[in-house]
């Protein structure tokens, strides 16, 4: 028995352990992965503290079905010469129509949008209301509003691309409304619209910010946004009996916290 | 310390021309590029003379001109040893770092060089052609007798006919009669009011109150149609802007009066020129006053103290 054991043992040691250590000693990856998945979190935590994964998942789920859309979606305003309407329109009419399971994955994507900026607003509001926000997570507040905006603007540049008369007249209020900001805002719509009025070259564009642009942003923040709760920790509610914050740490030279002092280590 | 020697592989001497070099391959390529022959040659020029220079360089030593290289100097650093003088009797190290300081200023400042001249360019094209070569080709309407005297006529035409659907505009269309021009020596001249459709509000689309004479619907061979409409004001759907006949507004958020477009007579034709906006109207018809301003987005002012908001908008820039 003690044989059979200090086998498995063994084979667990090959097969496992060895080529983890192999890859951390490397990469650092396996403790990074402890550090990030295996942290303490205020006991009194509850589910109003999931909404930010609850928004990542949403994220998670617009990104894979949007990559797939674009297998299939054509953002061009030209007239399909064989169903008579615009080749965007049409592209999604065949998405919905046509293709096994398309109306699902547009749905998912159409009704996902909604959901995602919803959870913002409900993630906002709970971080909000538990100070979560304060001394030392400014800055995962000011990173969430970043993705707050560019979550908004991702609704935004999706909502033309259906290529009707609903995402048409649409975009073009939402594209005026921006002219009337002061000094530039009447740049901005012209950069937006690609002319005086909404052209042929908005639609790519507009596609272009939609699927490239702002998701990139969006995934670059999440990351700072998720580094920094990581290192942070969760907050505990307000009427915990733990601690929320830290203490703000006594003075020091200034530059001696960052290392930027000869003679300072840095750090905590 | 006895055979630091081997640490002193043969490296040939410093020499600034391989920077020259570069330049002159980069200019080459440049020039092959833009299929300039001017800066290919300079290029070359520069390739030869620098490469010369350079090979010169690295051959010395081996055809026996050693250079005097003088003695590397050092500048002693401004700032003072750190108060934390633990060792006050051992000699602190030689503050040394003008020549890494150096290295480290110039490259950040080929890199911020070199991001510049490849992100300007790109910066350019993403920014420039929604305001550059903007010319909407004139729209040719058709004859004017397709237009009934004191009668608006909804015309939808293609602002750009290569664009496709897409540039299909509406303008309310009037024909006021022929009238004396003094611009002409009081010759006698077709008039029309144009109304183009965006609402000044916010750009929806705004339609004639009143029906339209759809037996009397003309379609035109460049795609140009037109339906006359028994209508004396116009309301937008969207956020409820009513304009009166001649395009002021009358109820609801729009900021200015309709915006106009020029128009030519052409061969018995009416074309349909550039868009421009109106701050009021007063008088109708052919004896109306426009106060005409340069075109801006639906939403801008044009007139009064809100339009030191919008100081310098795009039509004003290019065109």
């Amino acid at each position: 028995m003690a044989k059979a054991k200090s086998r498995r043992h063994s084979v667990v040691d090959t097969v496992v352990l060895q080529p983890l250590d192999w890859v951390d000693e490397r990469t650092a990856a396996v403790r990074g992965t402890k550090w990030f998945l295996f942290r303490n979190v205020p006991r009194d935590s509850a589910w109003a503290q999931t909404l930010g994964s609850a928004t990542l998942t949403a994220f998670i789920v617009q990104a894979v079905t949007g990559v797939i859309l674009a297998m299939y979606y054509e953002p061009s305003s030209r007239i399909d010469p064989v169903s008579g309407k615009p080749v965007a329109y049409t592209s999604i009419e065949h998405i919905t129509n046509d293709l096994t399971l398309g109306w699902l994955v547009r749905g998912m994507h159409r009704w996902g949008a909604s959901v995602f900026v919803i959870l913002l607003f409900l993630h906002m509001g709970r971080v909000f209301l538990y100070g979560a926000y304060k001394y030392p997570r400014e800055l995962s507040w000011l990173t969430g509003v970043l993705l707050l905006v560019t979550g908004m603007l991702l609704g935004f540049t999706g909502y033309l691309l259906p290529w009707d008369q609903t995402a048409y007249w649409a975009t073009v209020v939402g594209i005026n409304l921006n002219a009337t900001a002061p000094f530039l805002g009447p740049w901005l719509a012209q950069f937006l619209a690609s002319g005086y009025e909404i052209t042929g070259d908005a639609l790519p564009k507009w596609y272009s910010l939609h699927m490239l642009v702002l998701p990139g942003a969006v995934i670059g923040l999440i990351f700072v946004h998720v580094y920094l709760v990581t290192r942070l920790g969760v907050s505990s509610p307000p009427w915990s009996s733990e601690r929320a914050g830290r203490e703000r740490p006594a003075a020091q030279p200034a530059g001696a916290r960052a290392g930027l002092v000869r003679g300072s280590g840095g750090g905590d | 310390m006895s055979d630091t020697g081997h640490d002193n592989p043969h490296v040939p001497g410093p020499s600034l021309w391989p920077i020259g070099f570069a330049i002159g391959i980069a200019l080459l390529l440049l020039g092959l590029v833009l299929s300039s022959w001017i800066i290919s040659a300079v290029g070359l020029v520069l390739v030869i003379v620098f490469g010369i220079l350079w090979a010169r360089d690295v051959t010395r030593e081996v055809r026996g001109e050693v250079p005097e290289i003088e003695p590397e100097t050092r500048a002693v650093a401004e700032e003072p040893a750190p108060p934390t003088a633990a060792a006050p009797a051992a000699p602190a190290p030689l503050p040394t770092y003008s020549r890494s300081r150096f290295l480290e200023a110039t490259t950040i400042g080929i890199g911020a060089a070199i991001g510049a001249i490849v992100t300007v360019p790109v910066l350019g094209f993403t920014v420039l052609p929604s305001f550059t070569n903007l010319d909407e080709t004139d729209a040719d309407l058709g004859p004017i007798e397709n237009f009934p005297k004191d009668t608006f006529v909804i015309a939808t035409y293609l602002a750009q006919p290569e664009q496709g659907e897409v540039s299909r505009r509406t303008s309310f269309i009037r024909y006021n009669g022929l009238v004396e021009n003094p611009a002409s020596g009081g010759r006698l001249e077709p008039s029309f009011t144009i109304l183009y459709s965006r609402c000044v509000h916010l750009g929806c689309p705004v339609q004639p109150n009143g029906p339209i004479d759809e037996q009397a619907t003309k379609e035109l061979d460049n795609g140009v149609v037109l339906r006359p409409v028994l209508a004396q004001s116009f309301g937008c759907p969207c956020h409820g802007g009513l304009y009166n006949s001649e395009g002021n507004r009358q109820a609801g958020p729009p900021v200015r009066s309709m915006d106009r477009q020029e128009y030519y007579i052409r061969e018995g034709r009416l074309v349909l020129g550039p868009n421009f906006a109106v701050g009021n109207v007063s008088g109708t018809g052919a004896d109306a006053k426009i106060a005409r301003y340069p075109w801006s987005q639906p939403g801008t002012h044009v007139d009064g103290v809100e339009a030191w908001l919008y100081p310098i908008v795009p039509s004003q820039v290019i065109d």
